[in-house]
């Protein structure tokens, strides 16, 4: 206590306000939570009653049979991320939480697209989904489905792109996502 | 054994001396073991009286209060004190019984989701799925409610698990791997507020009930008396500061004491909070009543945050200097870095003229009768020479309790109990009660509504079959008080199913339950009156007819600024 860092005077104009800020884009949260009953309940009863809007959501096991992960995309210019994870940290059951950072991260999801394609249509639209390394994975006479495995925005590319065509249906599971590199997400 | 013996094992390991509740159904078997079970319980009449009990115990004694109710209706019935422990961080373990498994999801009869119905309003749940997780579920709820940030924990055991038999051993250890409560507090951090606090020319401590949870109040007193600094308490808070040197009821006021604050703090509180320029907030969530408009709250100070809770830092208010800890670690940390650097005390002569002169302009203060007519404010100046400023004091929620804490002037933590951030009138009641069982040596005054004393009313039984000799002190105007208030100020006065009347008659329903009944009408008697109700034995309820059109000031009007009080 008696090193010249302590005695050197701080001004109170230089302080600056941490946290509680919204940083503007989108946050895939990682979460690592005990496997038992009622918790996704709790992760998205949070969610509700802190006004706090989920984008996506998936659950998935872990190579531990104890302990699930769930993927969660949420808006960083609505909500405060910090406060997120500081409510999420607060269940019980949530082991870790990791704010992945896009440049540092692989994320993906998957799509299936049923679309109208009679016979005229339906060559244009094997190209496009060729385009986008899409399988397609159903085929009758009046339509086809598609399975794409991208980013959000190459699957959100290919929806633009057969919207026209007639879009019947669409499933998205949401993002799945892991740290690149050699560490742990 | 079976599983519920162990449940009393369990509850005596942990130290509980005593469990409120009421049996019923589902949990007939836990209530078998209470026979032999060696373990004081107490009958309620209904369980939310059960539950509040639990919580004026925890928030007296300071440790866990523990409440029993049967599935279904006993379950919900506990949804307000659950609430009310969450809200203001009681340590509360709830024990609810279940329908048997094999009617689990059939709407059986007096099923309910307690678990998915309480999930909100809890700082963690256990639904029993195997008779083997019991003692270990018990034992971690204990731990969970007691540590880190306090809070309710419920435990719901399905009815046949409860039979099974176990085997039973103490389980020491626990394992929580989601929960690192960080009490300590970064030293750097603490050095930085130190540091700001040494460099501030106006700087306010405002403490909440983040102290009283942390048994911290002696850190408080010493931390703030080692410079000038200005204190001030939330509603939660009072009595971690002093509001009088000694405590009694002749004493000064304590010189750096500056009152409560908020919508109905003192103007010295909420004027310095306006023009600090540096806010020491230990233990305290900068709530809607304590900043009025945020946007215009505080809007020359820096603030350091400190909290147990790292999700209330910054929730309200972008803290400067966020302190993650317990206020009694981080305030006695605070002390030695804030001595280390002998800051002059001279730079708060300025701010300590500024504040005082708002002392001596706006003193808390009222119009007294010029008859023998008791003005509300009247009579807890009253309650307070009664008691001689020692008693625990628990109230409801409303006008009564705006001028309870304003002025009984309250001496230490623990002394003052209510219902803070839920809000819940006949919270008071069961709550001395609770508080009298865990403190059998100290007088318990409720100071009550007449509108809220009838919400737990039945809990006079209680008081009267177990010899609680709590005294109840009706503060009674006829008047849902506080909401005429605002229809008064804020609805052109004009009354909407605001007046109860004279219903019931307090002393002869007082008499009804077995406990003593008394009426106050005269200002010049009232304080030895209320000696006397204090000195007679067993249950009391004194009916004090006060003025009935009285308001509350000063006041923030909601949402507004705290430059804008009025009163």
């Amino acid at each position: 206590m008696s090193d010249s860092a302590t005695k050197e005077p701080l001004s109170l104009e230089g302080l600056q306000v941490s946290g509680n800020l919204r940083s503007g884009r989108k946050h895939v949260l990682s979460i690592l939570v005990e496997n038992k009953s009622g918790v996704l309940t709790r992760i998205a009863g949070l969610f509700a009653r802190r006004g706090f809007n989920i984008d996506t959501l998936t659950v998935g096991p872990t190579d531990d049979d104890h302990i699930s992960r769930v993927t969660l995309t949420v808006d960083g210019a609505i909500h405060p991320i910090d406060q997120v994870t500081k409510q999420l940290h607060k269940l019980i059951n949530v082991l870790k939480i990791r704010d992945l950072e896009p440049t540092d991260t692989v994320a993906r999801e998957l799509a299936l697209f049923k679309i109208s394609a009679d016979g005229a249509q339906r060559g244009e639209l094997m190209q496009i989904a060729e385009i986008f390394r899409g399988k397609v994975v159903d085929v009758t006479k009046r339509s086809v489905i598609v399975e794409v495995t991208g980013t959000t925005e190459k699957v959100e590319a290919f929806e633009s792109m057969v919207r026209p065509f007639g879009l019947i249906e669409m499933m998205r599971t949401g993002e799945i996502a892991i740290a690149r590199g050699r560490g742990e997400t | 054994m079976r599983a519920v013996d162990a449940v009393m094992e369990c509850l005596k390991a942990e130290g509980v001396d005593v469990v409120f509740g009421l049996p019923g159904g589902a949990n007939l078997p836990t209530y078998d073991a209470f026979v032999d079970g060696g373990l004081r319980h107490i009958l309620v009449r209904h369980e939310a009286g059960g539950g509040h009990a639990a919580e004026g115990y925890a928030k007296a004694t300071g440790r866990v209060g523990v409440a029993f109710a049967t599935s279904g209706p006993g379950a919900t019935n506990l949804i307000t004190p659950i609430c009310d422990a969450m809200m203001d961080s009681v340590p509360v373990v709830f024990i609810t019984g279940q329908v048997r498994t094999e009617l689990l999801g059939t709407d059986g009869f007096q099923e309910a989701d307690t678990i998915g119905i309480t999930m909100p309003i809890v700082k963690h749940s256990f639904m029993i799925q195997d008779p083997l997780e019991i003692p270990r579920a018990i034992h971690e709820a204990f731990f969970l409610a007691r540590s880190g940030r306090p809070g309710p924990v419920l435990v719901d055991i399905p009815q046949d698990l409860s039979r099974a038999e176990i085997p039973y051993e103490p389980v020491a250890d626990v394992r929580l791997p989601g929960y690192q409560p960080t009490v300590e507090g970064n030293q750097k951090q603490i050095r930085q507020a130190a540091k700001a606090l040494a460099a501030a020319h106006r700087p306010v401590i405002y403490a909440g009930g983040g102290v009283v949870n942390a048994n911290a109040g002696a850190e408080l007193v010493e931390f703030a008396t080692s410079d000038r600094f200005p204190v001030t308490c939330t509603l939660m808070g009072l009595g971690a500061f002093p509001a009088r040197m000694d405590g009694g009821p002749t004493s000064p006021p304590h010189p750096q004491w500056l009152g409560m604050l908020g919508m109905h703090g003192t103007r010295a509180a909420n004027y310095a909070m306006d023009e600090a320029d540096l806010i020491c907030a230990v233990g305290a969530r900068f709530d809607d009543r304590v900043t009025g408009k945020l946007s215009e709250f505080a809007p020359n100070a820096k603030f350091i945050h400190i909290d147990v809770d790292p999700a209330e830092i910054s929730k309200n208010i972008p803290a400067h200097i966020p302190i993650v800890g317990d206020a009694k670690h981080v305030l006695a940390k605070l002390l030695v870095e804030y001595r280390a650097l002998s800051a002059p005390s001279e730079r708060l002569s300025e701010w300590w003229e500024r504040i005082e002169g708002w002392r001596e302009k706006y003193p808390l203060t009222f119009e007294d009768s010029a008859d023998n007519e008791i003005k509300p404010q009247y009579m807890i100046k009253a309650l307070h020479e009664a008691t001689g400023g020692e008693a625990i004091v628990t109230s409801d929620v409303g006008q009564h309790q705006m001028w309870a804490a304003q002025y009984y002037d309250f001496p230490a933590p623990r002394r003052w109990i209510n219902s803070g951030g839920l809000g819940t009138m006949g919270f008071g009641l069961p709550a001395a009660m609770g508080a009298a069982v865990g403190c059998p040596d100290r007088t318990v005054c409720c100071i009550a509504g007449d509108g809220s004393v009838q919400m737990n009313a039945q809990e006079l039984a209680t008081c009267a079959q177990e010899k609680i000799p709590i005294k109840v002190f009706i503060m009674n105007n006829g008047y849902l008080g506080m909401v005429r208030q605002w229809q008064e100020l804020f609805w052109d006065g004009r009354y909407s199913h605001v007046e109860t009347g004279d219903y019931p008659d307090f002393v002869k329903l007082a008499e009804a339950y077995g406990a003593t009944g008394m009426r106050f009408e005269d200002k010049n008697t009232l304080v030895d009156d209320m000696k006397r109700a204090i000195a007679t034995e067993g249950p009391v309820v004194v009916d004090v007819k006060v003025t009935r059109e009285e308001n509350t000031y000063p006041m923030i009007p909601a949402g507004q600024a705290a430059r804008e009080m009025v009163g």
